[in-house]
């Protein structure tokens, strides 16, 4: 009904919070202030994964709500909202279905990021290694 | 079979992105959108399943095709989104080029 609401809610929190890391990673850099001795991911560019995941499935899902009649391009926008039965149902599945879409999104990202960093940090390892050959 | 399609459409694409020469196609954004939108319909499936049991499997033959449709459709959507972003962003800088040379 709009479980795709929760996702894109996330996304619209967690694109302001990569903006400000952006910000934060960008000043580090021009103050020098950056000492990450270790070879990492910067943060901006992981939480971009996610904001592309959360922006990209909720596009696609809101066009299979319009495709279904539940998103109409007129106020209130989701049907459900016309009465109160529909719209306890539609609350009841954006805290089911659309916290469970957030959730699995984000605990897929959690496990990219930690493959991503063990594949940075095993890259720049062996060419430690091979340095010193 | 919206849920299958998009999958089969993630994994295409991550594929294509593994065996990238370079990043100006920028495929990344295709794969995000794919995959995003494979896990939030994988949740929609499990929920589904979760109702109607082992029915799910056996969907009526017109839901079937209503469901494929709006598979492809999606695909359509996410590759035009794709495609616009692509021309816009401009990275290989063929656009530019070719409209430098159409005012000249």
């Amino acid at each position: 009904m709009a479980c795709f609401v929760v996702s894109a809610a996330e996304a619209v929190i967690v694109t302001a919070v990569k903006k400000v890391e952006e910000k934060k990673e960008l000043k580090n850099v021009e103050n020098d202030i950056d000492k990450h001795e270790d070879v990492s991911i910067p943060w901006s560019r992981k939480m971009g994964w996610l904001t592309k995941m959360l922006w990209g499935g909720s596009a696609l899902l809101a066009f299979e709500h319009v495709w279904h009649g539940e998103v109409v391009p007129w106020f209130p926008f989701l049907t459900a909202m016309s009465n109160a039965e529909d719209a306890a149902e539609m609350f009841h599945e954006m805290a089911t279905v659309g916290v469970g879409m957030a959730s699995l999104i984000t605990v897929v990202w959690i496990g990219m990021c930690a493959v991503a960093d063990a594949i940075v940090k095993r890259s720049a390892k062996e060419a430690v290694e091979k340095a010193t050959m | 079979m919206t849920l299958l399609i998009t999958v089969f459409a993630a994994v295409i694409t991550t594929v294509l992105w593994y065996n990238r020469k370079d990043d100006s196609m920028k495929l990344g954004i295709l794969l995000f959108m794919f995959w995003g939108a494979s896990l939030m319909w994988l949740v929609d499936a499990l929920f589904e399943y979760a109702e109607l049991k082992s029915a799910y499997f056996t969907p009526a033959l017109e839901d079937m095709i209503n469901d494929s449709f709006l598979g492809l459709s999606v695909i359509a959507l996410a590759l035009v989104i794709w495609v616009v972003r692509l021309l816009i962003t401009d990275p290989k800088g063929s656009v530019r080029a070719a409209l430098v040379r159409s005012k000249n």
